[in-house]
């Protein structure tokens, strides 16, 4: 069982949702942070990591002992990362998608590949529950590839919770395909409604089942109960907005740990998560 | 010409709230959406679209199957596993790299570009704005926002503004390097907790990177005040100018809810204190030139 832990807008809490739901189900269970751009789930966790090791991308290395400067790389590349220029070949590793054509394309076979880092993939454990997380290299614009390795960790036999970035653009989707359950996290407010809309068509692009959690349910207004009424979309839990959560996340302090009932509550959404996944 | 980009690291921090308050606040601006996956200044601003365009991003490979001999070569040749046993390419896999297309040996494929999303000029009660909007799970978002930051400059120009106020995206990846890179100085704002700091932290480091000079505000800085100390030694240590705090209040939601920045709403220690935070912005900048 695959959960991806989602929302269109930033901060209406997937970390705090995918943490806490990790340590109340009794075993048996991953926690992947995919917002390599900024994870924080080993905030909440303080996992003990024991493997870490550097993602690296493919990207072209020229040999000039080989290359007769015909140019078929330059013109195969869609995103400028090789060119020709007369005697010169200038490649551009940043902006490499690492789709190979160029080294398939060179007829005399001069194009080699070599790994351009994007960041770091650790590994480790809190608990009973084992954890993986990406971190992007600062100044790395790409990255897809990154949270692709952390969800090549995902144990088919487990409960693997994923702990999305937000937006709705090529990460987002990254980090939710393949996923059997998406949880989209939003607020009860004109940002938190127009950003889960945005959220819900990306979850049915991909066809992934998937409800909602309205957090800080009694700030704003109630457009997105009755879009979510509207819609069909089931409200799989509603956490008020408490003081008490706001100071333990603002420390690093697990929501179970000041509230233990809701263990029971993040249990009881499991359930239902199976039902309708 | 001076172009200020809000950025979080962390989302849902109040960029937006914070750009729609610097709107009302700013004189002779032009305001760019740079959020383009998840654009909600608008919202408050309430734009009159003037002018709108199609975002033409990268290209989409697809087999035509009339022509296609299922010799298989592309499966072999394509590194994103994008081609289904069936020869229909899954358009959200296809990276757009032309591979395939190079390779096909009856030239089966077809390579069209994608219109990725839209992009307009739109007027506002506080000027003229250019934001967008990228399509569900498209790509290219850092051409986009580029798009944008380069449309807010040309409409600067034409209109004799110095100031743009860009509203930037979260996280430290693509669009958020394309709203950065060649601004005059970026804002973040945080908030006082754990997260708020280490995402401070990654995104510090990107503008320091880019060589950026660098101001920082703590929003909601009473609801763990030990926390806006280490944010407010962390800045200095970094010298990161920090020109604010802003209280906690939930005002600001119900400004949101009224489809208003909270200046405009209502004029209490929230909007003292961004009032605050732009006129040191607004010096800081002129300082520079």
């Amino acid at each position: 069982m695959i959960i991806c832990i989602a929302s269109g807008k930033g901060g209406t809490g997937k970390t705090t949702i995918a943490t806490n739901l990790a340590v109340s189900l009794n075993g048996n269970v991953q926690l992947l942070d995919c917002d390599v751009e900024e994870p924080n789930a080993h905030l909440f966790m303080k996992p003990k990591i024991d493997h870490t090791e550097v993602v690296t991308a493919p990207v072209p290395e020229v040999d000039f002992d080989k290359c007769d400067f015909c140019g078929a790389c330059g013109e195969i590349c869609q995103f400028s990362a090789i060119t020709v220029i007369g005697k010169k070949v200038l490649t551009f590793p940043e902006l490499c998608h690492s789709c190979k054509g160029c080294m398939m394309v060179c007829p005399k076979e001069a194009i080699t590949e070599k790994g351009r880092p994007l960041g770091e993939l650790e590994t480790g454990t809190s608990g009973s529950v084992e954890f993986f997380h990406g971190l992007l290299r600062v100044g790395e614009a790409m990255s897809p590839p990154l949270i692709q390795r952390v969800k090549e960790h995902i144990d088919p036999g487990k409960i693997a919770i994923i702990d999305a970035p937000p937006g709705t653009s090529c990460p987002v989707i990254v980090a939710l395909k393949g996923a059997d359950f998406a949880i989209l996290v939003t607020e009860p407010t004109p940002f938190g409604l127009h950003d889960l809309k945005l959220a819900v068509g990306g979850v049915r692009i991909l066809g992934i089942p998937f409800g909602i959690i309205v957090n800080r349910c009694d700030v704003g207004d109630d457009r997105v109960t009755a879009y979510a009424a509207e819609e069909g979309i089931p409200i799989l839990m509603e956490i008020p907005n408490d003081r008490k959560i706001a100071e333990a996340y603002s420390r690093g302090i697990m929501m179970v740990d000041v509230l233990p009932e809701m263990k029971n509550r993040f249990r009881d959404m499991y359930e239902k998560i199976k039902e309708l996944s | 010409m001076k172009e200020l980009t809000i950025i979080s690291g962390k989302g849902g921090t109040g960029k937006t709230s914070v750009v729609a308050s610097f709107a009302a606040l700013a004189e002779n601006k032009v305001l760019a959406d740079a959020d383009v996956d998840a654009a909600d200044l608008h919202l408050i601003l309430a734009p009159e679209i003037m002018h709108e365009e199609d975002f033409r991003g990268g290209r989409t490979a697809q087999i035509d199957l009339e022509k296609c001999i299922e010799c298989g070569e592309c499966l072999d040749y394509c590194q994103f596993n994008a081609i289904g046993p069936d020869f229909v390419i899954n358009k959200i896999d296809c990276e757009g790299c032309g591979v395939c297309v190079h390779f096909c040996p009856v030239e089966a494929i077809d390579f069209p570009q994608n219109i990725c999303g839209k992009w307009y000029i739109s007027e506002t009660r506080f000027g003229p704005m250019v934001h967008a909007r990228l399509g569900i799970a498209e790509e290219n978002s850092g051409l986009l926002v580029s798009l944008v930051r380069n449309q807010a400059k040309v409409l600067a120009e034409d209109r004799g503004f110095e100031t743009i106020v860009v509203d930037g995206p979260p996280g430290i990846g693509c669009p958020v390097i394309a709203s950065i890179t060649g601004t005059s100085a970026v804002l973040i704002v945080t908030e006082p907790t754990l997260s708020g700091l280490h995402d401070l932290e990654r995104v510090g480091g990107l503008a320091d990177h880019f060589k950026i000079p660098t101001l920082a505000c703590v929003n909601k800085f009473d609801l763990n005040e030990d926390m806006s100390n280490q944010i407010a030694d962390y800045c200095a240590q970094q010298q990161i100018a920090l020109v604010g705090r802003i209280p906690y209040d939930t005002a600001v939601t119900h400004a949101m809810v009224a489809g208003k920045s909270i200046v405009e709403f209502a004029d209490g220690d929230v909007s003292k204190a961004i009032k605050g935070i732009w006129d040191r912005v607004e010096q800081y900048l002129k300082d520079e030139s």
